[in-house]
């Protein structure tokens, strides 16, 4: 049967996803708080898994959590720290705990968080984590066994659009493609006309893939020059940068709503994508401003 | 090539403290090339021991010789009468020296001075790179001989990640992407479909760790 995501994605409708980041902790009270302020606002729930390579409470079990309190989840798989088993073993479970939507990733270094001294593992790449995907829903696991109950999942990836260089980048898209991905959330975009240029290529490519345009939170104009800088493949272009410039003092929040509101709003009008991935990142509590302003 | 890096002066002091006669062994392939463990070093860390044990108020005698290969037994062996004369031996070859040696007289006992960091190759003067896993499955023949197993951060085989950031690797701005490299020697050569074909899961059977390759003897 298909996922309720999934028959969203099929049915021409503008798709919402948004994030939830799984606390450091056991402490759930907040999470708890997020997931009921947006399950009903999007159409599905990305939840990261050890995001930036810091260790919290896993994807799995905010996953669940967001099942239990009547949401609809994509599990976000990386391969930074399972192996093929683990990951199997892991999907298996979602499977049958109604989790059918997962977001395969390769993920962070470990150098980037907070268990520097940790054995990365990477025994998989995203296009061969999308394949094992695949071959479980064939009732085989990766080592040819047959399993008893297969799985079903709608499967998805990201892509990068501004990355730099972007053949290379586009060749591991292909792949992905090739491997069975059914959407893909972007990395956080803010030119459009770079967009439709990419949107360009993946409509020639193929008409059926979906893209979900990613959308990040401007807090301010600072983070806007960071972003550009430090952030691989993201890049603001320097008109927005100077917009995020003339916010008031403390009302810089705001603008980005602003911003990323318009963005949605012409990505929807235009039909440039098929929908958005808002990452928040800390700041869930805006999520239903920025839809409202969208007109969402 | 084998490249290693010698230990903290410290790191080696503490090893042979207490001892009153050592044998410095260097090894004069691969550590000789990347001036870690060489007739020169040797004759360097001896200096700085024997310095370092007379300013403690100690007598520490030193023996020294360098040896062509500390991996080859026959080589070995012929130091019996030199290791014999000492309390412990202190190796400046890999870690592959070191065993052959504890291996050949495993009544001394053997310290290693140097640690032991990778296959490589050298990009300048003095600068070498790690250049292979030793994963047992060689992949060079698809990625215009730039290995993405060692060179990748991530060890991936299917394209770059999405941390890459106009050709450096997001684990480290000051190394190259291998995928960007890897991208760019393919496309000179004409052979970009190479880069476009799927390839499977690693097989970490290549080398059943240890590894151990038997070779008939004609």
């Amino acid at each position: 049967m298909a996922t309720a995501f999934k028959e969203t994605l099929n049915s021409g409708k503008f798709v919402v996803t948004g994030e939830i980041g799984p606390p450091k902790g056991t402490n759930l009270e907040k999470t708890v708080h997020h997931i009921d302020l947006l399950k009903d606002k999007v159409d599905a729930l990305n939840v990261t898994d050890n995001q930036s390579s810091v260790m919290r409470f896993p994807s799995l079990g905010t996953a669940l959590l967001i099942k239990e309190r009547g949401g609809e989840p994509i599990l976000q798989m990386t391969c930074r720290d399972r192996n093929r088993m683990a990951l199997e073993a892991d999907l298996l479970f979602a499977y049958t705990r109604g989790i059918g939507n997962v977001l395969c990733l390769t993920g962070d270094s470990i150098t980037v968080g907070d268990h520097k001294e940790a054995k990365a593992v990477f025994d998989l790449d995203s296009a061969q984590l999308l394949h094992m995907v695949r071959i479980l829903e064939s009732g085989k696991d990766l080592g040819e066994n047959e399993l008893d109950g297969a799985v079903k999942f709608c499967a998805g990836a990201i892509v990068t659009p501004e990355a730099n260089p972007i053949e290379p980048q586009l060749i591991k898209f292909e792949k992905k493609v090739q491997a069975g991905a059914e959407f893909f959330q972007t990395q956080a975009i803010y030119d459009l006309d770079n967009f439709k240029k990419f949107m360009g290529y993946v409509r020639g490519l193929d008409k059926n893939i979906k893209i979900l345009a990613g959308i990040v939170l401007l807090a301010s104009a600072r983070m806007a020059k960071y972003m550009n800088e430090s952030v691989p493949g993201v890049f603001v272009p320097q008109a927005l940068i100077d917009e995020m410039a003339t916010a008031e003092k403390g009302k810089g929040v705001q603008k980005g709503i602003e911003i990323a509101s318009r963005l949605i709003k012409q990505l929807k009008e235009e039909a440039i994508c098929d929908g958005v991935h808002i990452m928040a990142i800390g700041r869930e509590e805006v999520v239903p401003d920025i839809l409202a302003a969208a007109g969402l | 090539m084998i490249v290693a890096e010698r230990k903290p002066l410290e790191d080696i002091k503490e090893m042979i403290a207490g001892y009153k006669k050592i044998l410095i062994l260097g090894c004069g392939t691969c550590v000789t090339i990347c001036w870690a463990g060489g007739e020169k070093e040797v004759a360097v860390l001896s200096s700085q021991l024997r310095l370092a044990s007379k300013k403690n108020g100690n007598e520490l005698e030193i023996l020294e010789d360098t040896i062509e290969r500390q991996c080859e037994k026959e080589l070995v062996e012929a130091l019996k009468d030199k290791v014999q004369q000492v309390e412990v031996v202190l190796s400046m070859g890999c870690g592959a020296g070191v065993q052959t040696i504890a291996e050949i007289f495993p009544d001394t006992p053997v310290y290693p001075a140097l640690n032991t960091k990778f296959v490589g190759m050298p990009e300048g003067e003095g600068i070498w790179v790690e250049t292979c896993r030793t994963c047992g499955d060689c992949f060079l023949d698809k990625t215009g001989g730039i290995c993405p197993i060692v060179r990748c951060a991530k060890g991936l085989l299917n394209g770059p990640c999405g941390g890459t950031n106009s050709g450096k690797c997001e684990v480290d701005p000051e190394k190259d992407c291998a995928w960007t490299l890897i991208y760019r020697r393919l496309e000179q050569q004409g052979r970009l479909d190479t880069m476009r074909k799927y390839y499977p899961p690693r097989n970490f059977q290549a080398v059943i760790r240890p590894g151990k390759v038997e070779t008939l003897q004609a």
